[in-house]
């Protein structure tokens, strides 16, 4: 640090106090660990308030205390078995439709040999079948890849980030995006989304049920004077979570989407081995202001770079980092540069 | 009777679990052979490249005989070669051969701009590419069966069938690794 001092008080900071015999294979390691535990931490979420809920709407609906345990049971079973099944459910079908929802144009090689060959050369780097290449008619600069697996992938680039890169920088890009494909990215996104919209849904789902069991004037049975008190614990713990469950799922799902991130561009340069491209393309990135017109909330995640950050710049969004689906551009370029010391 | 069967439980449970290092092992080993026959491909594909781009640089620049006689003589060579390193200096040579000629059309300014030039010195390079990611890949995954056979307990599985430590593409000449010269 210029001043001596050895407390780290930026972020900047932070990523710069990185050890310099750094390689990506840690940064893999590492990003690996974190998003594993986020997604367990998630699915923990799911069965918790899954449990939660069925407790406390056990109680409500007049049941006793010894009806506890195995309504709690119950309810954190069902909670992950819905959870699993709706993901599942959910991995087909939604490449496509992001692929019209942006305006993607399939090319052949004929169209762009040089597109081709580099998106072919790293296939091969990656040890994946090469995933279709889509052409995206738009000033705007940015890349994304979709496709539950490798063997149905699809990676597009923009017309006017096409134009602007040079050859070591697309193939950065490109990198990044395959990257993403072999790592499951995309189906953990789409899990993870489904992961969120169960826990709204039953949040939702309970607060209309309490709310109407009210009106109607519920009753309540209620078993003895021990068993009231726990119920009641039970059914406060219950509501707690189902006020900060929506908003810690959306949390998680975020940070796991960042994680992701930072090793789609570790694991760029794992196929490269050459850092300079996607810094280079990166650079050239963030320099850019003109929004992107296929992308909205929620597609914005899969994309090189946040396509509705500008859109967000002036509303005061930035003050959160937690908030946001990809790292700030300068901590990617600063992790990258760290490599290549 | 209960010890019996919790003896046969846990040899099953042993038994399965070799199984699956077995099966785990012998996947990674194929993948990683694979990967040395997709060099191969790629390597190939350079060959075939070649002859028409010595025909279209004869037809602008016919003088530079000497040049263009470098690239045919190294890819011969390269085809001819044998073993790993015999090929990985053929290999080497003829790419060396290869920026000699396209240096070449920095004279002459017709045959840089011509359509198939520019098109073949884009699949010349994206070979070389390809050449270079193969061989990484091979090393990736022969480095991941090198691993995985080394670990307990899957060496002890390792030992009793025959599962060998593979070796990595390697230039091992120090003369290998510099910008390759072309002599004959």
């Amino acid at each position: 640090m210029a001043n001596g001092s050895s407390v780290i008080h930026t972020e900047r900071e932070r990523v710069r106090a990185l050890p310099p015999n750094v390689t990506f294979l840690d940064l893999i390691r590492r990003n690996k660990r974190k998003s594993v535990m986020l997604m367990i931490g998630m699915g923990l979420l799911a069965v918790a308030l899954g449990a939660g809920l069925a407790v406390a709407l056990t109680a409500w609906g007049g049941g006793g205390s010894e009806a506890l345990l195995p309504s709690l049971l119950l309810g954190g079973a069902v909670a992950a078995v819905v959870a699993v099944v709706a993901s599942y459910w959910s991995l087909h079908g939604g490449s496509s439709a992001v692929l019209r929802m942006s305006g993607a144009t399939p090319i052949e090689k004929k169209d762009d040999p040089q597109l081709f060959n580099v998106v072919e050369e790293l296939a091969i780097a990656a040890g994946i079948p090469m995933p279709r290449v889509f052409l995206i008619h738009d000033e705007a600069i940015n890349a994304f890849a979709t496709g539950r697996d490798p063997e149905h992938a699809a990676v597009a680039i923009t017309t006017g980030l096409r134009a602007r890169l040079t050859r070591d920088e697309l193939a950065g890009v490109m990198a990044h995006e395959l990257s993403h494909i072999r790592n499951y990215d995309i189906r953990f996104a789409m899990l993870m989304a489904t992961m969120v919209g169960l826990i709204v849904f039953a949040c939702d789902a309970f607060w209309r049920m309490l709310f109407y069991s009210r009106l109607s004037g519920g009753s309540r049975r209620g078993g003895g004077g021990k068993g009231n008190a726990a119920m009641l614990i039970v059914v406060v713990v219950a509501v707690i979570l189902a006020i900060i469950a929506p908003m810690l799922a959306m949390l998680i799902r975020l940070a796991v989407s960042r994680q992701r991130e930072y090793l789609a561009d570790a694991g760029a340069v794992e196929l490269t081995r050459y850092p300079q491209g996607l810094i280079g393309a990166l650079e050239k990135l963030g320099a850019s202001k003109t929004p992107l017109k296929g992308a909205n909330r929620a597609t914005a995640h899969m994309f090189i770079v946040n396509p509705l950050r500008n859109a967000m710049r002036g509303k005061g969004h930035e003050a959160s980092s937690a908030f946001r689906t990809h790292p700030p551009l300068h901590d990617r370029i600063d992790r990258l540069r760290a490599l290549m010391e | 009777m209960i010890p019996t069967i919790v003896v046969l439980a846990v040899i099953g449970v042993l038994f399965l679990w070799a199984i699956g290092i077995y099966n785990k092992l012998t996947r990674k080993r194929i993948t990683a052979n694979g990967a040395w026959s997709d060099i191969d491909v790629q390597l190939k594909r350079r060959y075939n490249l070649i002859p028409n781009l010595v025909e279209t640089v004869k037809g602008y620049a016919k003088h530079e005989q000497e040049t263009l006689e470098n690239v045919i003589k190294a890819r011969q060579t390269a085809i001819d070669a044998s073993g790993v390193q015999g090929q990985a200096t053929a290999e080497n040579m003829l790419t060396g051969a290869l920026r000699q000629l396209f240096a070449l059309s920095e004279s002459y300014p017709d045959l840089k701009a011509n359509q198939n030039f520019m098109q073949l010195q884009e699949e010349l390079t994206s070979t070389e590419n390809k050449i270079g990611f193969s061989r990484q890949h091979y090393n990736k995954t022969t480095a991941q069966y090198n691993e995985a056979i080394a670990v307990f307990p899957n060496n002890v599985l390792a030992g009793m069938f025959n599962f060998n430590v593979m070796d990595f593409f390697e230039l091992d000449d120090e003369a290998q690794r510099e910008a390759p010269k072309v002599s004959f």
